[in-house]
């Protein structure tokens, strides 16, 4: 069962090709896959009725209990022949329904399908988690066929409510699915079955079931949105809205009515509604004008009474609807493509504009007839034979239900006749059709339809097995009223029912003579309210919800948001403190005398740097406690984080310069001096609750830490001595490849933001190579200088000196920088140092020889840095499955080679030489975007409009702080 | 263990002028202010990672002399990730300044929009009114 799931899967995806080649031809090889399901199940019939149906079960994640389990029992069984069989046909109708090369033919048909797919796998799911995808996924496609015409806002919008409404049931059926599955112990839809659970868990499991069922099968209080879906094609209707889909809600209800009928919820959600539903339908259509909606409501109509006769819980109840379920697929799927016929050849669907349509095409007024026929319940179809087991079930059951059924049943045939009337009749005043005619591949498939709805009648002793079947499951239950066992026949004889027939037929036709002042009657009537307007009022409410809440929640102000955040640091742990019991009572003013030195700087630079007006000046004082920090690092011993905090800090302090040369010196200046306050007070809070947090968790610090072994672990497992560097590119090497992720993000977007041009192309590679040097007053590149570039700088910012040094020291710096990488397992040192000290070897060749000196430094893209130092990262992490080891776990290989003698190598090794590349990719990506690029905008006068400063050079802004 | 109050104290101050400058409008302020609470945060690692003992490289120290190196390997990795959140932000600040002439952090239009919206009693842009239609 599985196979042909995915037979249907492989369709819709083949689909799109296929009908681009094939253009609307393909319909006809597409509708195999729905005709092999109904082969399939067609060919099972002996087994399935004599119990042995095939079972599936595909175990999927068996800790979980996850499995797709399938069987195919006999109301599957009824089923999966009406969907495969109703979608082939559908299927061969498209093909002539479609206009060649209608341009959305392609998705509509892969939707089709794989609809149709879903739909069998919904019928033969055996599992309730299941279940509930498949009955989803009809959700998803319907949606998106409803919606195929989506330049119609008509069509968007019946989509859209289809969704929520359908949906929402589902959402509900979820719950109780979960709830049903809980209380059962097993989501085994036939395990669940045989041993019901009982309570209120169960009965309120039942209720949202039914919620689901009613949703998707449009009963009241939900039957707006099958109406308003007839905006999709015309094969989707017939299909979705009379065959299939809706047909789910039935199925839901006839699956649990043997197992849950007896729950007096069950009894009134199932009689009161679809009886209410069936009224309303009827009530409904015949106001209706067009051909389509009248047959709409009928569909709503015959749902209720379709729920109303699987759900009633008794064996004869039961009977009649399998009975009516087939005969209602049969002929309301005949009548919906008979309407696209009509559609298609005249163009329109008013019956008030159709005239004598039945004398111009008479196979088709045949086949609209005889379903019409069935659906009003005329002899020997299998429509009447239905309706007689439905008003003989309720004989003698429940008479008030009986009542009830035989008035929707006087408007269904009432309707049906109008139809007849309105769609094949001559009328008076209006000319008659001269339509062309439709060809075979539009009247065989209703033809079919009608034929299988007129020939079952007097053949109803085929259906009666299956049939019996499914209501046998129903017997231990409810009794069977006169504890005979009906059968499903064209002829009992003159007897009660068929007396109720006659009056039913004569009470229709007294309704459809007098049709024109019913319709004025109805006419006049006041329009209540209806469920459609509640689902509008809901939705309204949800949105005016939603825009209050956001509203009240998004201000748009970023201060705002941040100090939220800050305040529930300052409520939640900071509120913790107040009990926090005891305090650390030992407390000691400095491990070292330093310290309180060192932090005196600190604190008063940062206050400073709060006051400060000019940006620069922040900038610097927020250096001087980077630096303060740095000194504090190195006094509590942690000579790795000096280093990298010293660089960092350094190239910090250098990119800001860079990217403040452009900006205005001072801040803008806010007048709002209360917000100030504010501010400083939330900042005092936070301090105050940070300091509590220093206290607390230095004083908890009383039990043996865990990483008492790492150094021994850092030796032994990770080969190297310094214990910081090992916990980076082994311990925990995901936090660093996560972090340089992180970096190279924030590389690209640091490009993205300044090399975008307004013109929209990010184009940072070819910035770098194809420059022209050829600028007034610089030279051309040349070898043999201190710099080679140098020349390409105004005369006015060079600075021998600084070019000298830079000659002199540059390639003694990116050594360095290699040997911080290479030694760095063992002492201070690492690719995040090493990095940083070749970042910013080359940030002076910059600075000293301006862009392009570094571009004759750089001769590659930061891009390229950047992707293979993650990828030597991340290689290197998976180099450790392919010898057997955990992802990123060290392995320490002992070599001895002619020179360098003894060399214990370390895979980690190349995990942080990808570290070192990437950052140095960050760097020059930071330098090419803020240094180069940002020169390149100042020398073309690319100025924004407010701007009230000129453009500097990094070398006089680098004099503005100096003084 | 007995805490550091001078440890305490300075990350306490650089937290609070972090965020005193964070809560502001000026791109570069608020930068200043991140890296000002990076600092205070690094520092809050420091006093939270216990005594301070030798440095964390065997051969140099014995192990139970050491400083704890986990906090030590944390911090290190949030100072480079500073360093690239200012370059970012730094880069985000001069985009803003090429386009509007500064680098003020506006409120977001589109939230205004709602705002106002809520105070009108409106639905949203993208509801549907479909009772406009007649069916």
């Amino acid at each position: 069962m599985l196979a042909l799931l995915i037979v249907h899967a492989v369709a819709a995806v083949l689909a799109v090709p296929l009908v681009r080649l094939l253009d609307r031809r393909a319909f006809a090889l597409l509708a195999l896959a729905p005709a092999a399901t109904a082969v399939w199940a067609a060919t099972r019939t002996g087994a399935v009725l004599d119990g042995r149906g095939p079972v599936e079960v595909v175990p999927w994640v068996p800790s979980l209990g996850a499995e797709l389990a399938f069987r195919l029992d006999v109301l599957s069984w009824v089923l999966t022949l009406l969907v495969g069989g109703v979608g082939a046909l559908v299927l061969l109708y498209c093909g002539s329904y479609f206009h060649r090369r209608d341009p959305g033919s392609a998705r509509f048909a892969a939707v089709l399908v794989a609809f149709t797919g879903a739909m069998t796998g919904l019928v033969l799911a055996d599992d309730l988690v299941q279940l509930y995808v498949f009955w989803e996924l009809t959700t998803v496609f319907s949606y998106l066929l409803i919606g195929y015409d989506s330049a119609r806002r008509t069509a968007r919008r019946a989509a859209i409510q289809a969704l929520v409404v359908t949906t929402f049931g589902g959402l509900a059926m979820l719950v109780g699915i979960v709830v049903l599955g809980q209380s059962a112990g097993t989501y085994r839809t036939s395990e669940v079955l045989a041993d019901f659970p009982a309570g209120t868990g169960a009965t309120v499991a039942v209720v949202l079931l039914l919620v689901g069922a009613v949703s998707k099968s449009a009963l009241v209080p939900f039957h707006f949105w099958l109406p308003a879906a007839m905006a999709a094609p015309t094969p989707v209707s017939a299909y979705l809205h009379a065959a299939a889909m809706v047909k789910a809600g039935v199925y839901l209800v006839a699956r649990f009515a043997p197992a849950a009928a007896d729950l007096p919820a069950w009894q009134v959600v199932v009689l009161a509604l679809g009886l209410a539903t069936m009224l309303v339908g009827g009530y409904r259509s015949l106001r209706q004008h067009d051909l389509k909606l009248l047959l709409a409501h009928g569909t709503v109509s015959q749902l209720g009474f379709l729920v109303v006769l699987v759900g009633a819980g008794s064996r004869a109840a039961a009977l009649a609807g399998i009975a009516l379920l087939v005969a209602h697929a049969t002929f309301k799927a005949a009548l919906f493509l008979v309407v696209g016929v009509v559609d298609h050849q005249t163009g329109t669907r008013d019956l008030r504009e159709l005239s004598g349509l039945g004398r111009r095409v008479p196979l088709l007024a045949v086949a609209g007839t005889v379903a019409a026929a069935s659906m009003a319940g005329v002899p020997v179809t299998l429509g009447f034979v239905a309706k007689e087991a439905a008003y003989e079930a309720f004989l003698h059951d429940r008479p008030w239900v009986l009542a009830v059924l035989v008035a929707g049943s006087v408007l269904t045939a009432a309707y049906s006749a109008r139809f007849v009337w309105g769609a094949f009749c001559r009328k008076p005043g209006v000319p008659d059709s001269t339509a062309p005619r439709p060809g075979a591949g539009l009247l065989a498939p209703p033809l079919v339809l009608a034929a299988a709805t007129l020939l079952l009648g007097p053949l109803a002793r085929s259906l009666d097995r299956p049939a019996a079947l499914v209501a046998g499951q129903n017997a231990g239950l409810a009794t069977d009223p006169g504890g005979e066992l009906t059968h499903l026949a064209p002829w009992h004889g003159f007897s009660t029912v068929l007396l109720l027939t006659a009056v039913t037929l004569g009470l229709a036709a007294a309704l459809f003579l007098l049709r024109a002042p019913v319709e004025r009657a109805q006419a006049r009537l006041p329009r209540v309210p209806g469920a459609d307007e509640g689902y509008r009022r809901t939705v309204r409410a949800v949105d005016r919800v939603a825009v209050e809440v956001t509203g009240a929640t998004q201000r748009g102000s970023l201060p705002v948001y941040l100090a939220s955040i800050l305040l529930v640091v300052v409520l939640v742990p900071g509120g913790a403190l107040l009990w926090t019991r005891p305090w650390p009572a030992d407390v000691v003013l400095a491990d070292h005398p330093a310290q309180v030195l060192v932090g005196a700087v600190v604190v008063a630079a940062a206050l400073l740097a709060v006051r400060a007006r000019r940006r620069l000046r922040a900038v610097v004082l927020a250096g001087v406690t980077g630096y303060g920090v740095t000194l504090l690092f190195v006094l509590h011993a942690g000579p790795d984080l000096a280093l990298t905090q010293a660089l960092a800090e350094t190239l910090t302090l250098v990119v800001f310069v860079l990217a403040l040369r452009r900006l205005p010196p001072h801040f803008s200046r806010r007048p709002a001096l209360s917000r100030r306050w504010v501010r400083i007070a939330i900042g005092v809070v936070v301090g105050l609750c940070t300091s509590g947090f220093a206290l607390v968790a230095s004083g908890a610090r009383v039990a043996v830490p865990t990483s008492v072994d790492l150094p021994q672990w850092a030796y032994d497992y990770g080969g190297g001595r310094n214990v910081v560097n090992v916990t980076l590119v082994d311990v925990r090497a995901w936090d660093t490849m996560g972090e340089i992720s992180v970096l190279l993000v924030a590389a690209t977007g640091v490009a993205s933001l300044v090399f975008r041009r307004r013109t929209g192309s990010i184009d940072r590679a070819v910035a770098a190579h194809h420059e022209p040097l050829t600028a007034a007053g610089r030279g051309p590149v040349r070898r043999g200088r201190w710099l080679p570039a140098e020349s390409t700088v105004s005369p006015e910012r060079r600075s021998v000196v600084f070019e000298v040094v830079t000659r002199l020291t540059f390639h003694a710096i990116v050594v360095l920088s290699l040997y911080l990488v290479f030694s760095g397992h063992n002492q201070p040192g690492g690719g995040f140092a090493g990095g940083l000290v070749a970042g910013l070897a080359l940030l002076v060749r910059y600075l000293a020889g301006g862009r392009h000196e570094f571009n004759t430094a750089v001769p590659v893209s930061a891009g390229w840095l950047l992707g293979s130092g993650l990828f030597l990262s991340a290689g290197t992490g998976l180099a450790g499955i392919l010898i057997g080891q955990d992802v990123l776990q060290t392995a320490i290989v002992h070599l001895d080679l002619p020179v360098l003698g003894h060399v214990k190598l370390v895979t980690s090794l190349f995990f942080d030489i990808g570290v070192y590349l990437l950052v140095v990719g960050l760097v020059v990506d930071i330098v090419r975007s803020l240094g180069a690029e940002v020169d390149r905008q100042v020398e073309e006068g690319d100025e924004p409009e407010e701007a009230d400063e000129g453009p500097a050079g990094p070398t006089t802004e680098l004099q503005e702080v100096s003084r | 263990m007995s805490p550091n109050l001078t440890l305490v104290l300075v990350s306490g101050v650089l937290v609070a002028t972090g965020v005193a400058l964070l809560l502001e409008r000026t791109l570069t302020r608020v930068l200043v202010g991140i890296v000002l609470l990076g600092n205070g945060i690094n520092v809050l690692f420091l006093v939270a990672g216990g005594r301070p003992g030798g440095a964390p490289i065997l051969g140099v120290t014995r192990a139970e002399d050491m400083s704890d190196p986990l906090p030590q390997a944390m911090v290190l990795t949030a100072i480079v990730i500073t360093l690239g959140m200012v370059a970012f932000i730094l880069a985000l600040a001069y985009r803003s300044w090429q386009l509007d002439g500064h680098d003020e952090v506006q409120d977001d239009v589109e939230d205004r929009r709602i705002v106002r919206r809520a105070e009108l009693d409106e639905t949203s842009a993208s509801y549907d009114d479909d009772a406009r239609e007649a069916p």
